[in-house]
């Protein structure tokens, strides 16, 4: 069979999903379609069960935070083709008070420790997940870390008022 | 999976293994449910050196960050550092020296073959041959005085720069290496001929914690795992990097995805670094250019130090490349190499600045580190074990 082309690709996902595809964009060597989150589960869905399209290896996924944007939460998935070696990046990006993304595990049993580290780290939830909770932090932690808001240093710690380095205006202020 | 009745009615036992225990070799826990001596189900716990990467990552100018990727595999710490450069010389388009290709070659090979000879050997261990595990270890130490001549650094190495390396290999890094894949062929046959055809490590690790292919897939397993299920998956072949194309190599596969199966793949890799490293010393013999060790990129490649000290422009470019003054292209690219442990991928978004906006790292480990409860439900306990370390589970890894 004939390896399908990016373009076959972009024209089969806008014949199916029309509006849910919103741009598609080509950084470097990748392929990126922004697409809405509520396609997604479907999107993933038929192009793992493409006979020819075959993308049936989920390379990663991780949470996106652009604080300015209209939209500033979003998941990024790669997913790979390996019979035709094509590989596929996905953006779907959405506003603070929704950040519900539907599961991938039905598709990929390998989704799962993924999705889990996108909600320790930015706090998606996704839909159907079967034990959502925190991977590698603390579980009784109260914020998302990698938010672009929380600093480096760990904003709960007390023990670190050395102002000599500068590391907070507060504690300064404090001693004087 | 529907359980018979009197399962139903039986009484299990919960067994805590870890978080530190000395068989599992590393910082991981795994709370199991038995039944006697068999494991009905597990529950992992990992996280414990969890360092926040991904978040210092993005506030840490580009050759900052090659020091955390050392500490995500430290069995094969070159690699990633490579990994991590080339990801920042894909994203600034720079053009490397067939010669710089060939040499970092030569290290990811040689790294590669570290990260299996203690994989393999720990298995030995495991299955109680220590004698392996105590002769091959000593040809670690060759390949890591090999690093030290190189780098300076043994463990977590640093080695190189975006564009090259940092100096040229000297004649006793050319000595070592040529002698290791001279002599290293010999022990590794011992080591083989210990393990390889023996009946209890046969008995004791064939259909130990298998995995079907589909089944491996699903689960996004990379490297010498996915391959032991028998998917012929290799970042080097599928999307060369660093010259891989030029080289002639076999990407051994097994069948049953089992711990023999693991353990075969990952030896016969390291047969097959072997080559790689052979021809790749055949072709540098064979370049032209015998004197460039990096890119012709100022604007990123760090100066010798005894430059910087020296010349004006060397300082100017040490300045700016220390305070982050050179410009980096917007944009995000995606890189992978074939580590230790399988397709290990570099994410990276930048904005111009003088760190990353968001760089996340694709940790092989973290993810098929998902189907072990698949791979030891219903075996005994010390398959368990045995599978864990067949899957060369990184702790440094699977934390990031």
């Amino acid at each position: 069979m004939e390896k399908p082309t990016i373009d076959q690709i972009a024209a089969s996902l806008k014949e199916k999903f029309g509006d849910s595809i919103i741009a598609q964009e080509q950084h470097y060597d990748f392929p990126v379609f922004i697409i809405k989150k509520e396609a997604l589960f479907s999107i993933v869905r038929f192009l793992y069960d493409d006979e020819n399209y075959q993308f049936r290896y989920l390379t990663t996924m991780c949470g996106l935070h652009y604080p300015d944007a209209e939209q500033p939460f979003g998941m990024m998935y790669q997913l790979h083709s390996l019979t035709n070696n094509i590989r596929l990046r996905f953006k779907a990006f959405t506003t603070k008070s929704d950040l519900q993304y539907d599961s991938l595990i039905p598709i990929f049993s390998g989704a799962n420790w993924m999705e889990r580290e996108a909600f320790d780290f930015y706090g998606f939830t996704f839909k159907g997940h079967p034990n959502l909770k925190r991977i590698l932090n603390v579980e009784d932690m109260d914020y998302f870390p990698m938010r672009k808001e929380y600093p480096v240093e760990d904003g709960t710690r007390t023990d670190k008022d050395d102002t000599m380095f500068g590391r907070k205006a507060a504690a300064f202020k404090k001693l004087n | 999976m529907e359980l018979s009745k009197d399962i139903k009615e039986k009484e299990y036992t919960t067994l805590n293994l870890g978080p530190t225990h000395p068989a599992t070799h590393g910082i991981f826990q795994n709370v199991l449910k038995m039944d006697g001596e068999i494991i009905v189900d597990t529950e992992q716990t990992i996280g414990y050196i969890h360092r926040a990467f991904e978040k210092l990552g993005e506030h840490k100018p580009f050759y900052q960050i090659t020091t955390l990727t050392d500490r995500m595999n430290y069995c094969s710490s070159p690699i990633n550092n490579i990994g991590w450069h080339m990801t920042v010389e894909k994203l600034i388009k720079a053009e490397l020296p067939k010669r710089v290709e060939y040499m970092r070659v030569i290290i990811m090979e040689l790294s590669r073959i570290t990260d299996h000879l203690v994989c393999n050997s720990v298995i030995g261990v495991d299955t109680g041959a220590m004698t392996g595990f105590l002769y091959i270890f000593q040809w670690r130490e060759k390949v890591y005085e090999i690093f030290e001549e190189i780098c300076g650094a043994r463990l977590t190495t640093n080695i190189g720069r975006i564009g090259g390396f940092e100096r040229d290999f000297n004649e006793v890094a050319w000595r070592k290496i040529k002698s290791f894949v001279k002599e290293y062929p010999r022990a590794l046959k011992e080591f083989e001929s210990l393990l390889m055809r023996n009946r209890i490590f046969m008995d004791r690790t064939i259909g130990c914690g298998p995995i079907s292919a589909e089944r491996a897939l699903n689960y996004s397993f990379s490297g010498p795992n996915l391959r032991a299920a028998g998917v012929d998956y290799d970042v080097r072949v599928m999307n060369p990097y660093s010259s891989y194309n030029e080289f002639d190599f076999i990407i051994p596969v097994g069948t049953q995805g089992d711990t023999y199966d693991r353990f075969m793949v990952r030896q016969q890799e390291m047969w097959e670094s072997l080559s790689i490293i052979n021809q790749a010393i055949e072709k540098l013999e064979k370049l032209e250019d015998k004197t460039s060790f990096h890119a012709d990129i100022p604007d990123f490649y760090l100066p010798p130090k005894e430059e910087v000290y020296n010349d004006m422009e060397a300082l100017i470019y040490h300045f700016k490349i220390v305070m982050g003054e050179t410009d980096v292209p917007k944009g995000e690219v995606y890189h992978c190499v074939e580590g230790g442990n399988g397709e290990l991928g570099f994410y990276l978004i930048s904005d111009g600045g003088r760190q990353p906006y968001r760089l996340h790292f694709r940790r092989p480990c973290f993810i098929y580190y998902q189907g072990y409860p698949e791979m030891i439900k219903g075996g005994y306990l010390s398959d368990a074990i045995l599978t864990m370390s067949s899957m060369n589970v990184i702790a440094g890894e699977l934390d990031s």
